[in-house]
Protein backbone atom coordinates (compact mmCIF):
# COMPACT_ATOMS: atom_id res chain seq x y z
CA UNK A 1 0.00 0.00 0.00
CA UNK A 2 1.00 3.54 -0.95
CA UNK A 3 2.64 5.39 2.49
CA UNK A 4 2.02 9.12 3.51
CA UNK A 5 2.80 11.18 5.81
CA UNK A 6 0.05 13.24 7.88
CA UNK A 7 1.33 17.29 9.21
CA UNK A 8 -1.42 17.60 12.15
CA UNK A 9 -1.32 20.99 13.65
CA UNK A 10 -4.25 21.38 16.85
CA UNK A 11 -4.87 24.62 18.00
CA UNK A 12 -6.81 26.06 21.03
CA UNK A 13 -9.97 27.14 20.03
CA UNK A 14 -10.34 31.01 19.57
CA UNK A 15 -12.49 31.42 22.91
CA UNK A 16 -10.26 29.05 24.82
CA UNK A 17 -7.56 30.34 27.41
CA UNK A 18 -4.39 29.94 26.01
CA UNK A 19 -1.80 30.94 28.86
CA UNK A 20 1.04 29.38 27.06
CA UNK A 21 0.10 31.89 24.62
CA UNK A 22 0.11 34.52 26.12
CA UNK A 23 3.42 33.68 28.01
CA UNK A 24 5.28 33.62 25.09
CA UNK A 25 3.97 36.71 23.89
CA UNK A 26 5.35 38.64 26.70
CA UNK A 27 8.36 37.24 26.50
CA UNK A 28 8.61 38.47 22.82
CA UNK A 29 7.18 41.78 23.95
CA UNK A 30 10.06 41.91 26.70
CA UNK A 31 12.69 41.18 24.12
CA UNK A 32 11.78 44.22 22.11
CA UNK A 33 9.51 42.67 19.51
CA UNK A 34 7.15 45.20 20.55
CA UNK A 35 4.26 44.60 17.26
CA UNK A 36 3.90 41.01 18.41
CA UNK A 37 -0.44 41.68 19.25
CA UNK A 38 -1.14 37.42 19.92
CA UNK A 39 0.90 34.30 20.22
CA UNK A 40 -1.51 30.93 20.18
CA UNK A 41 0.73 27.72 21.12
CA UNK A 42 -0.39 24.92 19.32
CA UNK A 43 1.05 21.07 18.93
CA UNK A 44 2.80 19.59 15.42
CA UNK A 45 2.30 15.82 14.85
CA UNK A 46 3.34 13.92 12.05
CA UNK A 47 1.98 10.68 11.25
CA UNK A 48 3.41 8.11 8.89
CA UNK A 49 0.50 5.68 7.59
CA UNK A 50 -0.31 3.56 4.73
CA UNK A 51 -3.53 3.65 2.85
CA UNK A 52 -4.83 2.73 -0.28
CA UNK A 53 -4.79 6.37 -2.15
CA UNK A 54 -4.74 10.11 -0.90
CA UNK A 55 -8.30 10.25 -0.24
CA UNK A 56 -8.52 7.34 2.24
CA UNK A 57 -5.03 8.64 4.22
CA UNK A 58 -6.96 12.22 3.97
CA UNK A 59 -10.04 10.24 5.58
CA UNK A 60 -8.47 8.70 8.36
CA UNK A 61 -6.26 11.11 9.24
CA UNK A 62 -9.62 13.31 9.89
CA UNK A 63 -11.16 10.38 11.85
CA UNK A 64 -7.87 10.42 14.22
CA UNK A 65 -8.03 13.75 14.94
CA UNK A 66 -11.81 13.64 15.80
CA UNK A 67 -11.26 10.18 18.07
CA UNK A 68 -8.11 11.43 19.97
CA UNK A 69 -5.71 13.70 19.00
CA UNK A 70 -7.47 16.63 19.17
CA UNK A 71 -9.98 17.32 22.24
CA UNK A 72 -13.23 19.33 20.43
CA UNK A 73 -14.51 20.68 23.49
CA UNK A 74 -11.51 23.21 22.98
CA UNK A 75 -9.41 22.39 20.44
CA UNK A 76 -9.38 22.63 16.65
CA UNK A 77 -7.18 20.84 14.01
CA UNK A 78 -5.79 21.53 10.63
CA UNK A 79 -3.71 19.19 8.55
CA UNK A 80 -1.62 18.24 5.37
CA UNK A 81 -1.06 14.71 3.67
CA UNK A 82 1.65 14.35 1.44
CA UNK A 83 3.05 11.19 -0.28
CA UNK A 84 5.56 9.75 1.68
CA UNK A 85 8.92 8.38 -0.40
CA UNK B 1 -19.35 -1.20 50.63
CA UNK B 2 -16.76 -2.49 48.36
CA UNK B 3 -14.94 0.41 46.26
CA UNK B 4 -12.88 -0.35 43.42
CA UNK B 5 -9.92 2.57 42.94
CA UNK B 6 -8.52 2.40 39.25
CA UNK B 7 -4.63 2.24 39.31
CA UNK B 8 -3.30 3.56 35.85
CA UNK B 9 0.62 3.51 35.39
CA UNK B 10 0.64 7.20 36.76
CA UNK B 11 -1.61 7.06 39.51
CA UNK B 12 -0.07 8.63 42.83
CA UNK B 13 -3.18 9.02 44.85
CA UNK B 14 -4.67 5.72 45.00
CA UNK B 15 -3.52 4.56 47.90
CA UNK B 16 -4.70 8.19 49.74
CA UNK B 17 -7.87 7.20 48.25
CA UNK B 18 -8.00 3.92 48.98
CA UNK B 19 -7.27 4.55 52.58
CA UNK B 20 -9.43 7.19 52.88
CA UNK B 21 -12.54 5.39 51.78
CA UNK B 22 -12.11 2.38 54.20
CA UNK B 23 -11.35 4.93 56.95
CA UNK B 24 -14.47 7.33 56.74
CA UNK B 25 -16.78 4.89 55.07
CA UNK B 26 -16.19 1.45 57.16
CA UNK B 27 -16.11 -0.07 53.75
CA UNK B 28 -13.29 -1.78 51.69
CA UNK B 29 -11.17 -0.56 49.33
CA UNK B 30 -9.63 -2.76 46.07
CA UNK B 31 -7.07 -1.19 44.39
CA UNK B 32 -7.61 -2.23 40.84
CA UNK B 33 -5.44 -2.31 37.88
CA UNK B 34 -6.40 -0.73 34.63
CA UNK B 35 -5.88 -3.50 32.52
CA UNK B 36 -8.62 -5.04 34.80
CA UNK B 37 -12.07 -5.60 32.79
CA UNK B 38 -14.49 -7.02 35.29
CA UNK B 39 -15.65 -4.18 38.23
CA UNK B 40 -18.17 -6.94 39.24
CA UNK B 41 -18.71 -6.26 43.19
CA UNK B 42 -17.28 -2.70 43.01
CA UNK B 43 -20.49 -0.73 44.64
CA UNK B 44 -18.61 2.44 44.04
CA UNK B 45 -15.44 3.51 41.83
CA UNK B 46 -12.67 6.14 42.33
CA UNK B 47 -10.87 7.20 39.88
CA UNK B 48 -7.46 9.04 41.81
CA UNK B 49 -4.97 11.41 41.37
CA UNK B 50 -1.80 11.41 39.60
CA UNK B 51 -0.50 11.46 35.97
CA UNK B 52 -1.93 8.37 34.24
CA UNK B 53 -0.54 7.30 31.39
CA UNK B 54 2.14 10.07 31.62
CA UNK B 55 -0.44 12.82 31.12
CA UNK B 56 0.78 12.32 27.05
CA UNK B 57 -0.99 13.88 24.33
CA UNK B 58 -3.36 15.78 26.93
CA UNK B 59 -4.25 14.58 30.71
CA UNK B 60 -6.78 11.42 31.05
CA UNK B 61 -6.44 11.49 27.10
CA UNK B 62 -5.02 7.87 26.89
CA UNK B 63 -7.11 6.67 29.70
CA UNK B 64 -10.04 5.54 27.50
CA UNK B 65 -8.36 2.83 26.42
CA UNK B 66 -7.93 1.06 29.38
CA UNK B 67 -9.91 -2.13 29.86
CA UNK B 68 -10.72 -1.05 33.03
CA UNK B 69 -12.81 2.34 31.39
CA UNK B 70 -14.55 0.59 29.52
CA UNK B 71 -16.16 -1.15 32.62
CA UNK B 72 -16.24 1.92 34.59
CA UNK B 73 -18.35 3.65 31.93
CA UNK B 74 -20.88 0.51 31.95
CA UNK B 75 -21.18 0.65 35.44
CA UNK B 76 -21.66 4.60 35.26
CA UNK B 77 -24.49 4.12 33.04
CA UNK B 78 -26.07 1.96 35.50
CA UNK B 79 -26.07 4.65 38.78
CA UNK B 80 -23.06 3.42 40.05
CA UNK B 81 -21.30 5.76 42.02
CA UNK B 82 -18.25 7.09 40.44
CA UNK B 83 -16.09 10.21 42.09
CA UNK B 84 -13.21 11.23 39.80
CA UNK B 85 -10.74 13.46 41.56
CA UNK B 86 -8.00 15.48 40.32
CA UNK B 87 -6.41 13.68 36.92
CA UNK B 88 -9.53 11.59 37.76
CA UNK B 89 -11.41 13.96 37.14
CA UNK B 90 -9.60 15.13 33.18
CA UNK B 91 -10.34 11.35 32.84
CA UNK B 92 -14.13 11.61 33.16
CA UNK B 93 -13.81 14.08 30.91
CA UNK B 94 -11.92 12.68 28.38
CA UNK B 95 -13.58 9.67 28.66
CA UNK B 96 -17.03 11.90 27.77
CA UNK B 97 -18.53 10.58 30.88
CA UNK B 98 -18.48 14.40 32.07
CA UNK B 99 -18.68 17.71 29.41
CA UNK B 100 -16.23 20.11 29.48
CA UNK B 101 -11.97 19.50 29.54
CA UNK B 102 -9.66 21.01 32.15
CA UNK B 103 -6.52 23.09 30.14
CA UNK B 104 -3.56 24.53 31.62
CA UNK B 105 -4.19 26.95 34.67
CA UNK B 106 -4.15 30.62 33.93
CA UNK B 107 -0.98 31.79 35.39
CA UNK B 108 0.84 28.68 34.49
CA UNK B 109 1.98 27.91 37.92
CA UNK B 110 1.48 24.49 39.27
CA UNK B 111 -1.04 25.20 42.03
CA UNK B 112 -0.32 22.80 45.03
CA UNK B 113 -2.03 24.55 48.45
CA UNK B 114 -5.51 24.73 50.25
CA UNK B 115 -8.48 26.04 49.19
CA UNK B 116 -12.19 26.90 49.67
CA UNK B 117 -14.87 25.38 47.57
CA UNK B 118 -19.16 26.04 48.23
CA UNK B 119 -21.10 22.92 47.61
CA UNK B 120 -23.49 23.92 45.22
CA UNK B 121 -25.49 20.96 44.48
CA UNK B 122 -26.27 18.34 47.38
CA UNK B 123 -28.49 15.84 45.05
CA UNK B 124 -25.40 13.99 43.66
CA UNK B 125 -24.38 10.41 44.82
CA UNK B 126 -21.08 12.40 46.07
CA UNK B 127 -22.59 15.52 48.45
CA UNK B 128 -25.64 14.06 49.96
CA UNK B 129 -23.57 13.92 53.57
CA UNK B 130 -23.23 17.93 52.65
CA UNK B 131 -25.31 20.64 53.44
CA UNK B 132 -26.11 23.68 50.55
CA UNK B 133 -23.65 26.02 50.50
CA UNK B 134 -21.23 24.60 52.80
CA UNK B 135 -17.86 25.60 52.65
CA UNK B 136 -15.30 22.65 52.70
CA UNK B 137 -11.62 23.64 53.04
CA UNK B 138 -9.43 20.95 50.52
CA UNK B 139 -5.64 20.31 49.11
CA UNK B 140 -5.28 20.95 45.27
CA UNK B 141 -2.17 19.93 43.45
CA UNK B 142 -2.49 20.65 40.02
CA UNK B 143 -1.08 22.41 36.79
CA UNK B 144 -4.00 21.60 34.76
CA UNK B 145 -7.42 22.53 36.33
CA UNK B 146 -9.09 25.33 34.53
CA UNK B 147 -12.22 24.04 33.56
CA UNK B 148 -13.74 25.03 30.38
CA UNK B 149 -17.21 24.58 28.12
CA UNK B 150 -18.41 26.89 25.52
CA UNK B 151 -20.74 29.23 26.55
CA UNK B 152 -24.12 27.48 25.44
CA UNK B 153 -22.92 24.54 26.99
CA UNK B 154 -21.92 26.39 30.27
CA UNK B 155 -24.96 27.80 30.38
CA UNK B 156 -26.88 24.31 29.75
CA UNK B 157 -24.58 23.13 32.16
CA UNK B 158 -25.69 25.56 34.80
CA UNK B 159 -29.22 25.12 33.88
CA UNK B 160 -29.35 21.66 35.01
CA UNK B 161 -27.55 21.72 38.20
CA UNK B 162 -24.12 19.79 37.04
CA UNK B 163 -21.95 22.57 38.82
CA UNK B 164 -21.41 20.99 42.14
CA UNK B 165 -18.36 22.59 43.78
CA UNK B 166 -17.07 26.33 43.50
CA UNK B 167 -13.93 28.01 44.20
CA UNK B 168 -14.99 30.21 46.56
CA UNK B 169 -12.93 32.17 49.76
CA UNK B 170 -13.68 31.92 53.29
CA UNK B 171 -17.06 33.65 53.52
CA UNK B 172 -18.04 31.57 50.60
CA UNK B 173 -18.11 34.04 48.47
CA UNK B 174 -17.04 33.36 45.14
CA UNK B 175 -15.48 36.69 42.34
CA UNK B 176 -13.13 37.39 44.84
CA UNK B 177 -9.95 36.08 43.81
CA UNK B 178 -10.45 32.72 44.96
CA UNK B 179 -10.19 31.03 42.15
CA UNK B 180 -7.11 29.15 41.66
CA UNK B 181 -6.70 28.21 37.95
CA UNK B 182 -8.58 30.38 36.12
CA UNK B 183 -11.54 27.92 35.89
CA UNK B 184 -14.99 29.22 33.76
CA UNK B 185 -17.19 30.64 36.14
CA UNK B 186 -15.20 29.33 39.64
CA UNK B 187 -16.10 25.67 38.66
CA UNK B 188 -14.61 23.30 40.80
CA UNK B 189 -16.16 20.00 40.26
CA UNK B 190 -18.98 18.92 38.51
CA UNK B 191 -21.21 16.00 37.49
CA UNK B 192 -23.51 14.26 35.30
CA UNK B 193 -27.01 14.79 34.32
CA UNK B 194 -27.90 11.06 36.78
CA UNK B 195 -25.83 12.59 39.49
CA UNK B 196 -24.01 9.24 40.42
CA UNK B 197 -20.60 10.76 38.46
CA UNK B 198 -18.83 13.30 39.81
CA UNK B 199 -15.35 14.69 39.24
CA UNK B 200 -13.63 17.68 41.12
CA UNK B 201 -10.05 19.16 41.56
CA UNK B 202 -9.55 19.84 44.87
CA UNK B 203 -8.89 16.47 47.28
CA UNK B 204 -11.20 15.13 49.39
CA UNK B 205 -8.91 12.05 50.51
CA UNK B 206 -6.17 14.22 51.18
CA UNK B 207 -8.48 15.74 53.55
CA UNK B 208 -10.23 12.72 55.63
CA UNK B 209 -8.23 12.66 59.14
CA UNK B 210 -7.99 15.07 61.44
CA UNK B 211 -4.28 13.68 61.66
CA UNK B 212 -3.63 15.36 57.80
CA UNK B 213 -4.83 18.47 59.02
CA UNK B 214 -8.60 18.39 57.67
CA UNK B 215 -12.34 16.51 57.69
CA UNK B 216 -13.44 18.26 55.17
CA UNK B 217 -13.09 16.05 52.55
CA UNK B 218 -14.89 12.43 54.48
CA UNK B 219 -18.56 13.74 53.71
CA UNK B 220 -17.90 13.67 50.04
CA UNK B 221 -16.62 9.89 50.16
CA UNK B 222 -19.81 9.11 53.34
CA UNK B 223 -21.70 10.89 51.19
CA UNK B 224 -21.95 7.45 48.69
CA UNK B 225 -23.13 5.39 51.44
CA UNK B 226 -26.18 7.19 51.09
CA UNK B 227 -26.65 6.50 47.06
CA UNK B 228 -25.48 2.02 48.42
CA UNK B 229 -28.37 2.23 51.18
CA UNK B 230 -30.58 1.65 47.53
CA UNK B 231 -28.75 -0.72 46.56
CA UNK B 232 -26.98 0.30 43.85
CA UNK B 233 -24.03 -2.35 42.39
CA UNK B 234 -22.05 -3.00 39.66
CA UNK B 235 -22.11 -6.48 37.71
CA UNK B 236 -19.65 -5.69 35.20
Amino acid sequence: MPAFLAAIEVHLKPGALDPQGQAVGKGLRALGHAGVTDVRVGKHLRVRLEAADAAAARAEVERMCRELLANPVMETFSFDVVAAS
Amino acid sequence: MRAAVIVFPGSNCDVDAALAWEQTTGGTAERIWHETADLSGAEAIILPGGFAHGDYLRCGALCRFSPAMRAVVAAASRGVPVLGICNGFQILCESGLLPGALGRNQGLTFRCETVRIRVENTGTAWTGACRPGEVLSLPIAHGDGCYWLPAEELDALRVRGGVVFRYCDAGGRTGTGANPNGSADDIAGICNPAGNVVGLMPHPERAAEALLGGTDGAAILRSALRVLGVGATASG
